[in-house]
């Protein structure tokens, strides 16, 4: 054997690899779709008030009857909690995505177009903000600009504008040497025109790539940033603080920290898998650029 | 040489940068400082808070208070804490080897684990191990940190007593030190070891179909050999950066697991500072981790050419 055996598979390992690849980005898909339905339909999916204490029922491990999950240290229905806490983790991971993408693209297609001096800058602020580590960035702006909903969303998207605006950046500089670039340019479309009707649809591919990869981010951030008591505060269920709740209990009532937390792995994971399948499927030239190294390898 | 200082040269910017957002940041807080410090004392008369202002230099303009901060920044002067009436330096001083420390074997653990899994399963691709591996890898990238530290803590500390629970231990007891390290190290490496596991496996099998990878099997080369002295090095740059890259995000894993595992350290610091408001530590802080960051970069960029001799700055 001149080379490793693995370095040229057979075809049926090919296409169990492809098939494997595509159920996991399919599994993906529908973790996610099932947790925003969960989400939107929590008040039909919970099968009690999120907020409502019982203290006779305090502590009570999962698989009491009337509680899946059990319950916390207030009495409270741990399964409703999760229910209504994937709405936090959804909203702030969408909305914090939508705002780095929506500033990101903005600074990239700017730098990336007119090059010269406001490249120079905005790639300089790029620079700065990524020195910082992304959950401390997000913690700042929040602990200065207050907490909230809105801050917290605006933190974290604030924290994720880097990947945006280098990726847009790089994809604008391709863009912009291509003949219909050009053509637009002798048609008499203004600079505007171009950078909105042309350059930017043409690199949607990657801004939509990256979006669906920096959600699970975002979604980690946040979860984070409500463990500190730096999120939506309680009695509002968000995942974060339940777990932060829970570790008070962490010797007896274990699972009150435990089940919040494998309910942000798995949506993280769904949100990785889809965006890891995206990618290989939209654009495979990301795959050293955005995100994670790419599971398929070559 | 000359490379080395054009690098330096160029963080100048990012340098100032960094300070400039950190003098911002107080700025854009809703509120005076002055009257956030003096908080829920009741008296505050408005000569007091005057007073208070003058004595921060709150009432001069905004690009004279600039000028002083960055200033005094550039002295090693970060102010004084709101809460202890020390200055933030000394505190930052003694606080930062607990961080350092986590930081460091984290990463060392993540290395330890990571790259071995990733030739592994590049060696044996499609096998069972690959794909056992690989999905650990992306269960690990998956979960929050805050959590590997919840488990860790339950299962090792209270179900198992293996190591304590909270603190760093005691100076100068290296069993101690060490016992308390393990788990706040794991909990924080974690997410970097699956990261460098995929970065090395698909580094690793684009090296594999590498001529000069060929050539050396043709030579008669054992196949270990052309793994570990050929391609391992030809694969490592793309391993280095993604480390590189990844300090940052374990760096302010810090915040977290210092929290979980209630263990002093700049994490630490930070989140107790912005409970207290004590803005000035928190200012403080923040710019550090910025710069240690900074360096680390700076160190990364020159480790290439020792691992690749191809690359020469000049």
């Amino acid at each position: 054997m001149g080379v490793p055996r693995s370095v040229t598979p057979g075809r049926f390992r090919r296409a169990a690899r492809t098939l494997w690849a595509r159920r996991s980005a399919g599994f993906g898909l529908v973790v996610v779709v099932a947790i925003i339905a969960v989400a939107v339909l929590a008040p039909w999916v919970a099968p009690r008030d999120p907020l409502q204490q019982r203290l006779l029922q305090r502590l009570k491990p999962p698989g009491t009857t009337g509680h899946p999950l059990g319950t916390d240290n207030f009495g409270r229905d741990l399964f409703s909690r999760l229910v209504y806490g994937s709405r936090i983790s959804i909203l702030v991971g969408v909305v914090s995505v939508a705002i780095a993408a929506g500033l990101g693209s903005v600074m990239g297609l700017l730098g990336g177009y007119f090059g010269g001096l406001l490249d120079q800058v905005l790639m300089r602020v790029v620079d700065i903000l990524m020195a910082f580590p992304l959950i401390l960035l997000a913690i700042a702006i929040v602990a200065f600009l207050g907490g909230g909903l809105f801050n917290l969303m605006l933190a974290v998207g604030i924290s994720s504008v880097p990947p945006f605006a280098r990726v847009v950046r790089g994809e604008v500089l391709v863009q912009r040497g291509r003949d219909y670039v050009e053509a637009a340019r002798a048609l008499g479309a203004g600079q505007g025109r171009v950078m909105r009707r042309h350059i930017l649809p043409n690199s949607l591919g990657p801004i939509v790539v990256l979006s669906t990869l920096r959600i699970s981010t975002a979604i980690l951030t946040e979860s984070s940033l409500s463990f500190l008591g730096m999120g939506v505060a309680p009695p509002t269920p968000t995942w974060g603080n339940m777990a932060a709740e829970g570790t008070k209990f962490l010797q007896t009532a274990p699972w009150i920290s435990i089940v919040p937390g494998a309910a942000i792995m798995l949506m993280v994971l769904a949100f990785n898998l889809f965006g890891d399948g995206l990618r290989d499927a939209l654009d495979p030239r990301l795959k050293g650029e955005v995100g994670l190294p790419s599971r398929r390898g070559v | 040489m000359v490379y080395l200082a054009q690098r330096l040269l160029a963080t100048i910017p990012t340098v100032l940068g960094v300070v400039t957002l950190a003098f911002l940041l107080i700025h854009i807080a809703p509120g005076d400082p002055a009257e956030l410090l003096l908080g829920d004392y009741t008296g505050v008369t408005p000569e007091v808070l005057a007073d208070l202002r003058a004595r921060l230099g709150l009432d001069r303009p905004l690009p004279v208070q600039y000028i002083t901060y960055v200033a005094s920044v550039l002295r090693g002067d970060l102010g004084k804490s709101f809460r202890t009436n020390q200055p933030v330096m000394s505190e930052i001083v003694t606080q930062a080897p607990f961080t350092v420390v986590l930081a460091a074997a984290g990463v060392l653990l993540a290395i330890l684990v990571g790259v071995p899994s990733g030739i592994i399963t590049a060696v044996r691709r499609n096998s069972a191990v690959d794909y056992a591996t690989t999905t650990v890898a992306m269960l690990w990238l998956s979960g929050p940190s805050f959590w590997f530290g919840i488990l860790l803590i339950y299962f090792l500390s209270y179900k198992l007593g293996w190591f304590p629970v909270f603190g760093a231990g005691t100076w100068g007891d290296v069993r101690s030190l060490l016992s308390h390290l393990v788990l706040p190290a794991v909990a924080i490496g974690v997410r970097s070891a699956a990261l460098i596991a995929r970065m090395t496996r698909s580094s690793m099998l684009e090296v594999l179909h590498q001529d000069y990878v060929r050539t050396a099997r043709a030579k008669g080369l054992g196949y270990y050999a052309v793994v570990y002295r050929h391609a391992l090095r030809n694969a490592a740059i793309p391993v280095i950066t993604i480390i590189g890259l990844d300090i940052a995000y374990l760096l302010g894993g810090a915040v977290v697991i210092e929290t979980v595992f209630a263990r002093p350290g700049l994490g630490k610091l930070v989140v107790d500072a912005i409970y207290a408001r004590d803005y000035p530590t928190v200012q403080g802080a923040i710019m550090v981790f910025a710069f240690g960051i900074l360096v680390v970069n700076l160190l990364v960029d020159l480790s290439y050419a020792l691992v690749d001799p191809r690359i020469r700055y000049s």
